[in-house]
């Protein structure tokens, strides 16, 4: 019994872990939902490059695959310069790929995400090659607080890093939607973008900070899976969007609060599932709970179906 | 001296695509008026309003803001400088509370102090909206949702207010007190351009009309005249006038 709540509670705390990193990369889809009603599959890739960043970053400040600079600045380095790479090129992706598109029909977009996706997983084949990039950073932590023993639950230094970046990235999230007046022009062009052009929101100006954001977001994501596993390749993505777009889904896709349980919730049920079944059903756990989620709740966990009042 | 106007629009002509919908239009609108603006369903009110707020891009011709062209300004540029609309079917934002929709009205005011009082007004105008300043706007009634649509519209301070069949959907009680309002806000001073369906109630507050069919204006006058006119049953059944 005691055997049992342990590996739950070790179980929990690895869910809560990957759980908020599900939640960052929700964040993206569902942002970007909102305000062009569109789903953007290249957004795992968004994740991959935030991963590349990082390792790219690493190998600068290391010599014989050993870390010349402080632990805090390299990884804090990483993570902002991660955030910073993928914003960049979220906001390259709307500009190229999609504005051009916005007046044509949503499959056209659609298609056009999936485009971008494969070229960029393609373009980090073609010049970092298929081989998994290992993250040399066993050292980088002091021996003394590389993990910790909490009752019969371990954990590493590193998953407090994730945890403790993901819940600090949501929390500013949600400040600035609920308390800027940035936020509250991105929740009113989310909820209708020509009444919010008629209150003289500059929609366009808004879909470039939504997609800076969430592409930001999706950066941390991927640099902190890779800190915490770490090794990234060209195909993280793949993956990582799979499970972020599932959270979006779960959540209610265009609703922030939304994504981040919807992200938890899909992280823990997964984590969970682990306990009872091989790790390799993982998935199939994930995925039975959103296509149990839809069939009784088809706008997800907090989407509202909004009727018009006439 | 002749009273510069503070809306015009002169020969405008506008398209969705290829197909034309605005033809030749010409408005004149002084400030402190209320003019209505007439039609059948697709006669081109809406998009005339559209075209106004920079929305629809005129093909040719001019329309001129304060003596400002204003043609390819972006939408946001016109509304900060001066024209705000309460939306067909009010449009407001449904997960956002009073406040909230209130104060995106008012968003791009740089007096902060001043729209806090601005707000307290609208409360006084709209004693129903003060009751439900926490809510959000999906759970208020059509008639709550109208009154919030125009305090928002209001709260960014507008020379010219456009509305877009503020009488639509609302119980014939309703109806009265909206336009009863529409008239008092107008009283105050805010030149107003509406387009509505019912030309009765509208000619009956409004200076001056305009009737459109098929995105041609047919007739132009003032309202009284606009009330006694033959032709307003023809425009209004869809004949030729």
């Amino acid at each position: 019994m005691e055997d049992i709540f342990g590996q739950l509670s070790q179980q929990a705390i690895n869910g809560i872990t990957i759980g908020g990193v599900y939640a960052l990369i929700a964040i993206g889809y569902t942002m970007v939902y909102g305000v062009l009603s569109m789903l953007n599959f290249a957004h795992g890739e968004l994740y991959m490059i935030g991963g590349f960043t990082g390792w790219w970053v690493l190998q600068i400040f290391s010599i014989n695959h050993v870390p010349v600079m402080n632990a805090a600045l390299l990884i804090s380095l990483m993570i902002v310069l991660s955030m910073a790479v993928s914003a960049l090129l979220g906001l390259a992706i709307e500009r190229i790929a999609y504005r051009p598109l916005r007046k044509a029909p949503r499959m056209n977009l659609l298609l056009s995400s999936l485009g971008v996706s494969i070229f960029i997983q393609n373009f980090i084949l073609y010049f970092q090659g298929a081989k998994v990039k290992v993250f040399h950073i066993s050292h980088l932590i002091p021996e003394g607080i590389r993990t910790f023993h909490v009752g019969g639950v371990v954990i590493s230094f590193m998953r407090i890093i994730v945890i403790l970046a993901c819940f600090f990235l949501m929390v500013i999230l949600t400040l600035i939607i609920k308390k800027t007046n940035i936020g509250k022009s991105i929740r009113a062009t989310a909820q209708d973008i020509e009444a919010a052009a008629f209150m003289g929101i500059d929609t366009d100006k808004i879909i470039v900070i939504v997609f800076l954001i969430g592409s930001a977001l999706g950066g941390a994501a991927g640099i902190l899976v890779s800190l915490l596993f770490t090794q990234v390749d060209y195909y993280v993505g793949f993956q990582a969007g799979l499970k972020g777009f599932t959270a979006a889904v779960l959540g209610g896709i265009g609703s922030i609060p939304g994504a981040m349980a919807g992200g938890l919730l899909l992280g823990i049920c997964e984590a969970m599932a682990v306990t009872f079944f091989p790790s390799a059903y993982k998935d199939v756990v994930a995925f039975a709970i959103l296509i149990a989620v839809l069939i009784f709740r088809p706008q997800g966990l907090m989407g509202e179906r909004i009727r018009e009042k006439v | 001296m002749e009273t510069k106007p503070i809306l015009e629009l002169k020969q405008v002509n506008a398209c969705y695509g290829k197909i034309q919908v605005l033809y030749n239009i010409n408005m004149r609108i002084l400030p402190g008026e209320l003019i209505c603006l007439l039609g059948g369903n697709a006669s081109g009110k809406s998009t005339t309003l559209k075209t106004i707020l920079g929305i629809v891009r005129p093909r040719d011709g001019r329309v001129i803001l304060n003596g400002e062209t204003i043609n390819k300004k972006p939408t946001n540029y016109i509304i900060r400088n001066g024209v705000s609309i309460v939306p067909e079917n009010r449009r407001i934002f449904p997960r956002m509370t009073v406040l909230e929709n209130l104060e995106i009205g008012a968003m791009h005011r740089k007096d902060k102090s001043q729209v806090k009082r601005d707000i307290e007004a609208m409360f006084e105008l709209f004693p129903r909206l003060k009751q439900r300043i926490g809510r959000q706007g999906m759970v208020l009634s059509g008639g709550e949702q109208q009154m919030l649509a125009m305090a928002r519209a209001l709260l960014s301070n507008p020379s010219v207010l456009l509305m877009d069949e503020p009488s639509m959907g609302l119980s014939p009680a309703l109806v009265d007190q909206q336009f009863e309002i529409i008239e008092n806000i107008n009283k105050k001073g805010t030149t107003i351009l509406m387009v509505e369906q019912n030309a009765t109630m509208a000619l009956s507050i409004a200076d001056r009309g305009y009737v459109l069919q098929t995105g041609e204006i047919v007739l132009d006058d003032t309202a009284e005249n606009l009330l006694h006119h033959s032709g307003m049953q023809t425009a209004y059944l869809g004949g030729e006038l």
